[in-house]
């Protein structure tokens, strides 16, 4: 059997921070009691209309700027039409073959269009405690109904699961860094399907794709897209087909489940929407737009190479992960020679401070960006061993704090004085007379068993390579 | 002026005219009407207002207006003639209701129609048919035969409907009145419970030409921000004075005054195209080589697009649920198969149909590519001729019951107003006379139709009001007594 | 195109799409009447219209948008008047996983 390549390609919804409704003036709302934010049109009561927020092109021109998208001179609104308590006018206003971008790319994965649209209402299941005659029962809160959305659908490019949570993470840096959503997975302000196939490795061919949603987390996403490669795979190299579905990805359980039968296979009837006219981008619209663009984290992640030498991975890290780079650039501007210790800032960032912290942004913790700064100009100058630096950040992630004061509080300061040193190398090596005949008689790693009780006594204060250096000329081996 | 009688008597502007210059009390005018709106024999209205609002002031007088069941009206029952919305009443009122009365027309009453404007009799309505004013064994035509009746009958001043296909026009010359369907865009539809939203238009049904320009100039003004199709009026409105038509060139189009259309009718017609030559005007043939496919065209997009527009009758948020259903989908299923009416589902299965994936584009497409032609079949008519005149409707009334077995007999009721729907043209159908009825027992009223380009509603209210003059239409015959 | 009319099954198919319930008579009654319209309406077959754009609209107006500026909302025993069943102020409809 030839070789399988995993092909996916997203579709994104994202909920857009604008002050009201895609088509109406009812303020957008998050966790407030059901059904306090509706009027006429959002509850489709008849004979309401519909009438576009102009926030929401706004800030669709934005993503597609972001995304080097082609803006569509004109574009309109179309009816995708289908039955469900959360729909309450039987369809949903979308783009269909006139969207407001086309084409497109982010980090090689290509866009295939972007197009705004209006969010579904929340349905909630009661159970069978329900009034209607003893049978289950859902309530339908139309509070988040009508929340303007921007879909995003990219070209299958996408070639791992891990590579489409990286990729979405990127998105999802870019449009926090845009300000155009709170693009929050958890609380469905960032929502992605994923469309999965297989294919034999070097084929031009698209296979039979499966449409995963609800994956709510970008551990899901991966975790899904995951389980589906390996439910196709299974299939495939059992002689099996894959067949077109949609599938459910459950949490809890890891497993994806088939969301309709193909019998009601979706016949969505879209016809231009009547009661819209179209969007026509004027040069007001796309200079008001390119006005607000900030600087996205790819172009952030480039400057960050060339004018702060930090070397491409670091620099996408921090850019990519917007808090990151925000918390970096203050480092470096902090103090004056912030600029010349960016590198070890960056380094400390990326990794002792996000193995402390994780997803958290670190603006959020105690530690102060300039801290973080200090703390890097104590290591360059030898103030500071390594180890004893590891100390000092814990102390300034949870009590904050000058880190010039810890070390001297706390005595961590390294120990500089190589004569101090060469004392106490003798003492270590006349308690450990057979770890040093092995050093001397050339075995290099047994060295690590003289410096470990040094540390140990010196609590990381010594530093490393001068105290090797110090104990093979005691010993008199040679570098 | 203390005789309801002689109130009865005024045209709307005559009214309001009496009103403003203090010989004519605005609540003495509103009871009159109420009282007779109250008494109606001819199931033309379904709800009447119990006293006029506070404010009367404003260019219209205080003169109560009629308004089509359709338009949402603030805690009244508004439920476009349909079971399914039974009950219903709006917690807001439609632009246009409101507008009329900030200009000082309040509410008389909310009129019956064919359910969600559907049809051209108002017999397809949940309270029942409405009865003719002529002859109460007839239709008053569709779908805003309610408004058409109640004005022809003298139950109120005027009234208001909507057209999407002829149903302002139609009825309105059925009734023996004049019923104008204004440009596309021209009236806000906001609170319009839609029919076809890319046709839908309200407009004035009224006694006279005067009283028509009236009404006209205060639905119209400012654009309405709540509906995006809606424009701001081009032109100041005023009441029409032209007494003849000279210099006025008329075309006559073959294909919408030949075949099909009743032999008295055609004559009364021909006799007013006489009458406009008297009075100066100039008349031609005209093609509109596409115009006799426009009823084609027409029951695939108004179809469609009301498919769409019904969706949201679907027993979640208002109007009838069908008890008993345990699952979501005959809940839906039930609660739409009791709640609308039989030419409603036709229509909702022919444009549901005409949408559905593999027809879309022989259908829907193909249809809206027909639109076009019309549009640019009128655009070129207009460059030759200031307005398109045909008759109205293809006949005069006709008895209750003759066509509901026959969707497509129907249907053709509109053939000659169709054509200026889909172009969304102004049009406007003057009463031009009696005519025998085909079974020959029964002097009926004629209609006949301008048509103009977009916005030109000014000068076709001013030819029209001079062949209105000349024509000398008397319709106090339809006046019930009570 | 449909001059051959419409058969019972797409009327079941597309009362379905509908949501709308028809009973075996009323599907074959259907299928008769729409299949006359469906004739009339294959009458625009006979025209040329290739290379003619659809017109979806007879207004030429763009760009009718509103500002984001939040208006008042319906209180919510307003919203719930006229529904036909409350539960948990909201909208209880069978639910559609039953
Ligand atoms: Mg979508
Ligand atoms: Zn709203």
């Amino acid at each position: 059997m030839a070789e399988l390549e995993v092909v996916i390609g997203l579709e994104i919804h994202v909920q857009l921070a604008t002050q009201t409704k895609m088509f109406c003036s009812c303020a957008l709302s998050f966790g407030d009691p059901p059904n306090v934010h509706t009027c006429p049109v959002c509850l489709a009561l008849p004979g309401a209309l519909p009438v576009v927020n102009e926030r929401a092109i706004h800030l669709g021109l934005m993503i597609g700027m972001a995304l080097g998208s082609e803006l569509a001179p004109r574009s309109t609104f179309h009816r995708k039409n289908y039955f469900y308590p959360d729909s309450p006018k039987g369809y949903q206003i979308s783009q269909y073959d006139e969207p407001l971008c086309r084409g497109g790319t982010l980090e090689g994965v290509r866009i295939h269009r972007v197009h705004l649209e209006e969010d579904a209402a929340k349905l909630i299941h009661l159970g069978s405690s329900g009034r209607i005659h003893g049978s289950q029962t859902s309530v339908v809160d139309f509070n988040r109904g009508g929340t303007p959305l921007v879909e995003i659908v990219t070209e299958p490019d996408l070639r791992s699961a891990a590579q489409a949570r990286e990729w979405l993470e990127l998105l999802r840096a870019t449009l926090r860094a845009l300000g155009v959503s709170d693009v929050n997975m958890e609380e469905g302000s960032l929502r992605a399907d994923a469309n999965v196939s297989l294919r034999a490795a070097g084929s031009s061919e698209l296979g039979t794709k499966a449409e995963l949603k609800n994956m709510n987390s970008f551990r899901y996403l991966e975790r899904g897209i995951g389980a589906e490669v390996e439910r196709q795979s299974a299939i495939i190299s059992g002689g099996g087909e894959v067949e077109q579905e949609t599938l459910h990805f459950d949490p809890a359980s890891g497993h994806l489940t088939p969301l309709r039968s193909k019998e009601d296979a979706q016949d969505y009837r879209y016809f231009p929407e009547p009661d819209l006219v179209p969007i026509a981008i004027t040069a007001a619209m796309l200079g008001a737009a390119r006005a607000a663009m900030p600087e996205l984290p790819a172009a952030r992640a480039a400057r960050f190479e060339s004018e702060l030498s930090i070397s491409p991975e670091r620099a996408r890290q921090l850019a990519f992960r917007g808090d990151l780079g925000d918390f970096f650039e203050r480092a470096v501007s902090a103090s004056a020679d912030g600029v010349a210790h960016a590198r070890r800032i960056a380094d400390w960032l990326t990794g002792e401070v996000l193995a402390r912290l994780g997803d958290a942004d670190p603006a959020s913790s105690r530690l102060e960006p300039g801290a973080l700064a200090a703390l890097a100009a104590l290591l360059a100058d030898g103030v500071v061993t390594a180890t004893a630096a590891r100390e000092v950040l814990d102390a300034l992630i949870s009590d904050g704090g000058d880190p010039a004061a810890i070390v001297a509080e706390r005595g961590l300061g390294a120990i500089a004085d190589s004569d101090g040193l060469a004392e106490i190398v003798a003492r270590a090596i006349a308690a450990d007379p057979d770890t040093a005949e092995q050093v001397r008689s050339g075995n290099a790693k047994a060295i690590g068993a003289l410096v470990g009780p040094i540390m140990r006594e010196t609590r990381g204060r010594a530093d490393g390579a001068e105290l090797q250096r110090l104990i093979r000329a005691a010993l008199g081996v040679g570098d | 002026m203390s005789d309801a009688s002689e109130i009865i008597a005024l045209s709307a502007a005559a009214a309001a005219g009496a009103v403003g210059a203090g010989d004519l009390d605005a609540g003495e005018l509103f009871d009159a009407y109420r009282s007779r709106a109250g008494a109606d024999p001819l199931n033309a209205f379904v709800w009447v207002a119990e006293e006029a609002p506070a404010n009367g002031a404003g260019p219209l007088g205080g003169v109560p207006v009629a308004v089509k069941d359709l338009f949402c009206t603030e805690g009244v029952p508004s439920q476009s003639g349909s079971r399914i919305l039974e009950g219903y009443r709006p917690p807001y009122t439609a632009t246009v209701v409101e507008r009329i009365a900030a200009a000082g027309g309040p509410l008389l009453g909310k009129t019956n129609q064919d359910e969600f404007a559907m049809g051209s009799s108002t017999e397809n309505s949940a309270f029942g048919p409405t009865r003719n004013p002529w002859d109460d064994s007839r239709v008053p035509g569709g779908s805003s035969g309610g408004s058409a009746a109640a004005v022809a009958a003298r139950l109120a001043p005027w009234a208001i409907g909507t057209d999407t296909g002829g149903s302002i026009r139609q009825p309105a010359a059925l009734c023996g009145i004049v019923g104008l369907k204004p440009t596309y865009g021209a009236v806000s539809r906001y609170g319009m419970i839609a029919f076809a939203s890319s046709l839908d238009q309200a407009g004035p049904l009224t006694r006279d030409v005067t009283d028509a320009a009236l009404l006209f100039a205060a639905m119209t003004g400012a654009r309405d921000p709540l509906d995006s199709t809606s424009l701001e009026y081009p032109a100041q409105v005023v009441l029409p004075t032209q007494r003849d038509l000279r210099g006025i060139r008329l075309g006559v189009p073959a294909e919408l005054t030949g075949e099909g259309i009743e032999p008295g009718v055609l004559s009364s017609f021909e006799a007013t195209l006489d009458l406009a030559r008297e009075l100066g005007a100039s008349v031609e043939p005209c093609a509109l080589p596409h115009a006799g496919h426009a009823l084609a065209a027409y029951y695939v997009l108004a179809p469609a697009e009301a498919s769409s527009n019904l969706a949201r009758f679907d027993g979640v948020r208002y109007g009838y649920r069908a008890r008993g259903a345990s699952d979501l989908l005959s809940m839906y299923t039930q609660t739409r198969h009791d709640g609308f009416g039989d030419e409603v589902k036709r229509r909702i299965m022919l444009g549901t149909y005409a949408l559905s994936s593999g027809y879309y584009d022989a259908y829907y497409g193909r249809a809206q590519r027909v639109r076009t032609k019309i549009s640019e079949d009128f655009a070129a008519a207009f460059e030759r001729f200031d307005f398109i005149v045909t008759p109205t409707a293809p006949g005069v009334a006709f008895p209750l019951g003759a066509k509901t077995a026959d969707p497509l007999a129907m249907y053709l009721n509109d053939f000659c107003t169709v054509p200026m729907s889909l172009a969304g043209i102004p049009a406007i159908s003057i009463p031009s006379g009696l005519a025998a009825s085909p079974d020959g027992d029964r002097q009926l009223p004629v209609g006949f139709q301008f048509a103009a380009a977009p916005f030109r509603e000014g000068a076709m209210l001013e030819a029209a009001f001079a062949l209105e003059q000349a024509i000398g239409f008397d319709g106090s015959a339809a006046a019930v007594e009570l | 195109m449909g001059a051959e009319g419409i058969d019972p099954d797409e009327v079941r198919h597309v009362a379905r799409l509908a949501r709308l319930e028809l009973s075996g008579e009323e599907v074959e009654r259907m299928a008769g009447e729409l299949a006359g319209v469906l004739r009339h309406i294959a009458t625009i077959d006979e025209l040329d219209l290739d290379g003619v754009e659809p017109t979806s609209h007879v207004v030429s107006v763009e760009n009718a948008l509103r500002p984001d500026v939040p208006r008042p909302c319906l209180p919510r025993e307003r919203a719930l008047e006229s529904a036909p069943e409350v539960a948990d102020d909201g909208f209880a409809v069978p639910s559609p996983q039953a």
